[in-house]
C-alpha cells in the first residue's frame, strides 16, 4: 500500500468510519471509498437485538412497575399515617413537641411521603436495565463494525432525530432499533415517517396530549392543541429554521398531527404502547399547510403533510449541509452540499446514494482533519484502537456523561451540537477519561503497536515520539489518545 | 456464563465494575507463628537513585551534580544515613525509621535490565524475566503459587490484593488476585498535562489553549485548602501535588488496612507514577522532592494503618531502573541504570545503606552516563521472598525469577 493509500484508510477510518481498529487499514485497503460504499450494503440490524424488548413492551413493562410502585405507595403511606394517629393519641409526645401543631402535622407528612418513597423504590424500575442492555448492544456495533461507516450514519440519524432517555428511558434503545436503524440507508421520507409515528417521539415531543380543540375530546375536556411536535418536525426535521414557514402552518401542522399517540398500557395488555391513531383527538376538517390544502381524514392526513415536507427543497438543503457539516467539517464547502443536495432530490430523498455521493466527492477528502470528534466517537474510537469488543454499559455510559454527551439524552430536541466550538473545552475532562482508560488497558494495549498497527504509522512525528519516551504504558496511551491525530478527523 | 469460565483479560477489564475479584488466594504459611506481609511499591518513571539517597561521601560527587547536588550542609541540608550516605531531606519519616532499624536502603542496584525503555525495564522489574516482552505473570504472583504448591498455605486464607484499576504486573498471574479500585482516582500527573501541553504545542495550537487553560485553572483551584499543609515555602508545594500526595497516601494507606485484616490479603503490589525527571528534576526543592515527600507520607500511612501487624511487615520499593549519573541540559536526567531500593517495615533488620559502592569517576560509570549496578535487585527480593515469605531458593532460583541461580538471596534482611 503506498503512504497515500494508507493516509487515505486511515482518513476514511476517523472521518467516516469509527476509527481504526487492529486491521481495519488492510480491510479497507488500497480503495478506502469503495470499502466505505460496499459497507453501505451490509445489514444495518443488530444481531443480538431479539433479546431486547420491542418499544411497546418496554413500555407496558415500565408502567406496570409504575403501577404497582404507586400501589404500594399508597399503602405505606396509609399504614404510616394509622401508626402515627395511635401513637399520637396514646401519650403526651405530642404535646411534648415545643414546636406545636404545625410542625408535628409537617413531620407526619414527612414521615408517610418518606414511607410511601421507600415502599416505591422496593420495586426497581425496569427502565434502567433495558437502556443500559441497549446502550451494550449499539456500543459494541460501532466497536465491532469493519469501519462504522454504516453505524455512524444510523448515529447521525438518531441525533437528527433525537429523544430524550430522561422522558422515556425504556423505550430510547428500541426507538432507535425500530425507527432509526431499520430506515438509515432507505428513503427519507421513510425514515421520517417511522421516527415520526413513533411512539417514543410522540411522547417525547407531548403529542400524546395534545387535541383538537373542535375534536370530540378536545371539546369534552376543553383542552386544545400542543404544537411542539409540529415545530420540531419542520424546524429541525426538515425544512429547517427560518425557511419560509410561518406560525400559522405551525398551527395547521399542529392540528395535522392531533390523534397520533399510543395506546395506553392499561387499557389494552396486548397492545399498550403501540402506535394508535385516535380520532376522538383529532381535529376535525382540512387544514392548509405552506399554501397547501391537505383535506385528508385521520392518519392520512399527517402522512401526506410529512411525505411532502420530506420531498420540499428547503428539507434536502438542510438535511445534506447538516450531513456534510457532521462528516466532513464544520463549515463544508458549499459545492460538496450542492452535490449532495443534488442527489438528495434526484434519488427522492435515498439516503444511501447521498452518502455515496459524499464519499465519492473529492472534496470530502480534500479538508485537512479538523474537525474534532464528538465526545461519543472519541471514546468509540479508542476502545476500537484496543481492540476490545465489549463493554461494560454501566462504565461506558458514565464516561459519555462525564463528557457532557450522555447516551440518548440530549438537552433539547436539536441534539447534541457538532461544531469545535461546543466541545473544545471539554478536552480537559477527555483527558481524565483518558488517563482512567489508559490505567485500565495499560496491561494489555502496547502504545507502540497502536501506531504501527493500528495506525499504520499514519500519525505526527511529534506524537510518535511522544509515546516513545513517555513515562509508562499509561501515560503513552494517555497521550496517544489524546494526541490531535486522535481526536480530530 | 459458566461457572468454571474464567473470562479472559479483555472481557475483564471492560466486563465489570468488580475488576480482578477473583477467587481466594490461599494463605501463607503460619508454620513458624509467623503471618508475614508484604507490599511492593513500583515507581514508575525511573526513580533516580542518586537524587534519593546521595553518596556525601563520594569525592566525585559534588563534581557530578554541581549546584545540583544533595549535600549534609545544602539547603536544605540533606538527612546523613551513614559516614557515606545521606537522604534526600523530602524523607524525614523514612530517615526516623531508619534510625530505628526498620528502615533499609540497597544503593547501585538494577535489574539485568540495560537498556533505557520504560516499557521493557518495567516488564523485566516486574515479570521476573531477563528479557522484556509483553509478560502474563510477575514474579510475586508465581512466588504466590509456589507457597501453595510448597504445601504451606492455609486454603482457607486471604487473597493477593492488587491497588488500581489495573493489577500490577509483578502481583499478575495464576494465583487468583483482588483488587481495590480507589475511590480517589489518580487524575493525569502535572508530567502527563505538561508532555501533552508541549505535542500540542507543536501540533494543535487550540488545543494547546485549551489545556493550558484548564492546567491555569486548576493551579488556581488547588491553592488553599484542598490538601494539608505541605511546605511554608509555597513554591516548594505546586498545585496538583497535594493531589498526589494525597492519593499516595490513601492508595498506600487503604493496602496497609487490607494487609493489617486478620483474614486478610498478605501480598498486595501497587504503582506510583511521575518518576520520570527529564526536565528541572528539583531533587532539593522541585519535582523529585515533591514526590519522594509523597512517598514519605505513603510510608506513614502503611506504618500507622498496619498497627500491630506493622512488626510482621516488609515493604520493598523498586523502580525499573535508575537515571543519569549528570544533570542533563534542562536540569533534569535522562534514563539511566543504577538507582535505590527502598525498604521499610516493623519486620526488617535495617538501619544500614546496602551497597558495592562503585564510584562516580567517569570510567567508573555505567557506559560513562549511569551510576554502575552492583547489587542485583533479584538478589534482594530473593532474600526477602526466602526470609520472609519462605519460598524456597530452588523455586526462587527456577520459576519466580527464571535462570537466577547465579545470583544468590541477599540474606539477613529479615529481622
Amino acid at each position: 500500500m503506498s503512504n497515500s493509500a494508507r493516509a487515505e484508510a486511515v482518513l476514511a477510518l476517523h472521518r467516516f468510519g469509527m476509527g481504526p481498529r487492529p486491521g481495519s487499514i488492510a480491510a479497507v485497503g488500497s480503495d478506502p471509498r469503495g470499502a466505505l460504499i460496499a459497507e453501505l450494503d451490509r445489514p444495518l440490524a443488530l444481531t443480538a437485538a431479539s433479546a431486547l424488548p420491542p418499544s411497546a413492551k418496554a413500555y407496558r413493562t415500565v408502567a406496570d412497575a409504575n403501577a404497582r410502585r404507586a400501589a404500594r405507595a399508597k399503602q405505606a403511606q396509609q399504614q404510616a399515617k394509622k401508626q402515627q394517629m395511635a401513637s399520637a393519641g396514646s401519650g403526651d409526645q405530642a404535646e411534648a413537641r415545643p414546636e406545636g401543631q404545625a410542625q408535628g402535622y409537617a413531620q407526619e407528612k414527612d414521615a408517610a411521603e418518606m414511607a410511601a418513597k421507600q415502599a416505591a423504590d422496593a420495586i426497581p424500575d425496569p427502565g434502567r436495565p433495558i437502556y443500559l442492555q441497549e446502550a451494550k448492544l449499539r456500543t459494541e456495533a460501532a466497536l465491532t463494525a469493519d469501519i462504522g461507516f454504516a453505524e455512524r450514519l444510523v448515529w447521525f440519524w438518531s441525533n437528527h432525530f433525537c429523544i430524550s432517555a430522561n422522558k422515556i428511558q425504556s423505550m430510547s434503545g428500541a426507538y432507535e432499533r425500530e425507527a432509526v436503524r431499520a430506515n438509515a440507508l432507505g428513503r427519507f421520507v421513510d425514515l421520517l415517517l417511522a421516527v415520526e409515528g413513533h411512539p417514543a417521539m410522540l411522547f417525547y415531543l407531548d403529542n400524546l396530549e395534545s387535541m383538537g380543540a373542535n375534536s370530540t375530546a378536545g371539546i369534552n375536556r376543553n383542552r386544545g392543541l400542543n404544537e411542539n411536535i409540529a415545530r420540531e418536525i419542520m424546524e429541525l426535521h426538515t425544512l429547517g429554521v427560518r425557511t419560509g414557514y410561518t406560525q400559522d402552518d405551525v398551527i395547521s401542522f399542529a392540528n395535522v398531527m392531533t390523534g397520533w399517540t399510543l395506546v395506553p398500557p392499561g387499557a389494552d395488555p396486548q397492545h399498550g404502547g403501540e402506535f394508535t391513531f385516535n380520532p376522538r383527538l383529532h381535529e376535525p376538517g382540512g387544514q392548509t399547510l405552506l399554501g397547501k390544502r391537505y383535506e385528508q381524514e385521520d392518519v392520512e392526513q399527517g402522512r401526506a403533510v410529512l411525505r411532502d415536507l420530506a420531498a420540499h427543497p428547503a428539507t434536502a438543503t438542510h438535511v445534506a449541509t447538516k450531513l456534510a457539516r457532521h462528516f466532513v467539517t464544520d463549515a463544508p464547502p458549499p459545492t460538496l452540499v450542492e452535490q449532495m443536495t443534488k442527489s438528495f432530490r434526484e434519488t427522492d430523498g435515498d439516503l444511501k446514494q447521498i452518502a455515496i455521493a459524499m464519499v465519492s466527492s473529492d472534496e470530502a477528502w480534500r479538508a485537512p482533519p479538523a474537525k474534532l470528534k464528538r465526545p461519543s466517537e472519541w471514546v468509540v474510537g479508542m476502545v476500537r484502537a484496543t481492540g476490545i469488543t465489549q463493554v461494560d454499559p454501566v462504565l461506558y455510559t458514565g464516561g459519555q456523561q462525564l463528557l457532557g454527551e450522555p447516551l440518548w439524552r440530549p438537552s433539547a430536541p436539536k441534539g447534541y451540537p457538532d461544531d469545535e466550538a461546543s466541545w473544545i473545552d471539554g478536552v480537559g475532562r477527555r483527558l481524565d477519561v483518558a488517563n482512567n482508560f489508559a490505567e485500565r488497558i495499560s496491561g494489555m494495549a502496547d502504545p507502540q503497536a497502536i501506531v504501527e498497527d493500528v495506525f499504520a504509522s499514519e500519525i505526527a512525528a511529534e506524537v510518535k515520539q511522544a509515546v516513545g519516551r513517555a513515562e509508562s504504558r499509561q501515560q503513552a496511551l494517555a497521550l496517544l489518545f489524546m494526541s490531535a491525530d486522535f481526536q480530530r478527523r | 456464563m459458566g461457572v468454571n469460565h474464567l473470562p479472559t483479560r479483555r472481557e475483564l477489564l471492560v466486563g465489570s465494575g468488580a475488576l480482578f475479584a477473583w477467587s481466594q488466594m490461599p494463605r501463607i504459611a503460619r508454620a513458624e507463628g509467623r503471618d508475614p506481609r508484604l507490599l511492593v511499591i513500583v515507581l514508575r518513571g525511573a526513580l533516580d537513585g542518586l537524587g534519593a539517597v546521595a553518596p556525601v561521601g563520594d569525592p566525585d560527587w559534588i563534581s557530578l551534580r554541581g549546584d545540583r547536588a544533595l549535600l549534609l550542609d545544602g539547603k536544605p541540608p540533606a538527612l546523613p544515613l551513614d559516614a557515606f550516605f545521606a537522604l534526600n531531606p523530602a524523607m524525614p519519616n523514612l530517615h526516623r525509621l531508619y534510625r530505628s532499624g526498620k528502615a533499609a536502603i540497597v544503593h547501585a542496584t538494577a535489574t539485568p535490565y540495560r537498556e533505557r525503555s520504560h516499557f521493557d525495564g518495567q516488564d523485566v522489574l516486574e515479570s521476573g524475566l531477563v528479557k522484556p516482552g509483553m509478560t502474563s505473570s510477575g514474579w510475586l504472583n508465581r512466588a504466590l503459587l509456589a507457597l501453595e504448591s510448597g504445601g504451606r498455605v492455609d486454603p482457607r486464607g486471604s487473597r493477593a490484593l492488587g491497588i488500581g484499576s489495573v493489577t500490577p504486573l509483578v502481583v499478575r498471574g495464576s494465583a487468583p488476585v483482588m483488587t481495590w479500585v480507589p475511590q480517589r482516582l489518580l487524575p493525569a500527573s502535572e508530567d502527563t498535562q505538561s508532555r501533552l501541553l508541549d505535542l500540542y504545542q507543536h501540533t494543535d495550537p487550540k488545543l494547546a489553549t485549551v489545556l493550558q487553560a484548564r492546567m491555569k485553572l486548576a493551579s488556581l483551584s488547588g491553592a488553599p485548602g484542598t490538601g494539608e499543609a505541605m511546605s511554608d515555602d509555597p513554591t516548594l508545594a505546586p498545585p496538583g501535588i497535594a493531589r498526589v500526595r494525597a492519593y499516595f497516601a490513601d492508595a498506600a494507606g487503604t493496602a496497609a488496612r487490607y494487609l493489617a485484616k486478620p483474614d486478610g490479603p498478605r501480598v498486595g503490589a501497587m504503582g506510583f507514577v511521575g518518576w520520570d525527571t527529564h526536565i528541572a528534576e528539583g531533587a532539593a526543592s522541585g519535582q523529585l522532592y515533591n514526590l519522594l515527600g509523597a512517598l514519605d507520607g505513603a510510608f506513614v500511612a502503611i506504618e500507622s494503618n498496619m498497627g500491630e501487624a506493622w512488626k510482621e511487615t516488609v515493604v520493598a520499593v523498586v523502580t525499573e531502573f535508575g537515571r543519569t549519573a549528570r544533570i542533563n541540559g534542562t536540569q533534569g536526567t535522562d534514563h539511566g541504570t543504577g538507582t535505590v531500593a527502598f525498604l521499610i517495615g516493623g519486620g526488617l533488620a535495617g538501619g544500614r545503606v546496602i551497597a558495592d559502592w562503585p564510584g562516580l569517576k567517569p570510567a567508573q560509570l555505567f557506559e560513562d552516563r549511569d551510576l554502575k549496578p552492583t547489587t542485583d535487585l533479584r538478589a534482594v527480593l530473593k532474600g526477602l521472598l526466602r526470609d520472609h515469605l519462605r519460598v524456597e531458593e530452588t523455586v526462587l532460583a527456577e520459576t519466580v525469577f527464571p535462570g537466577s541461580a547465579d545470583i544468590k538471596p541477599m540474606g539477613g534482611l529479615v529481622a
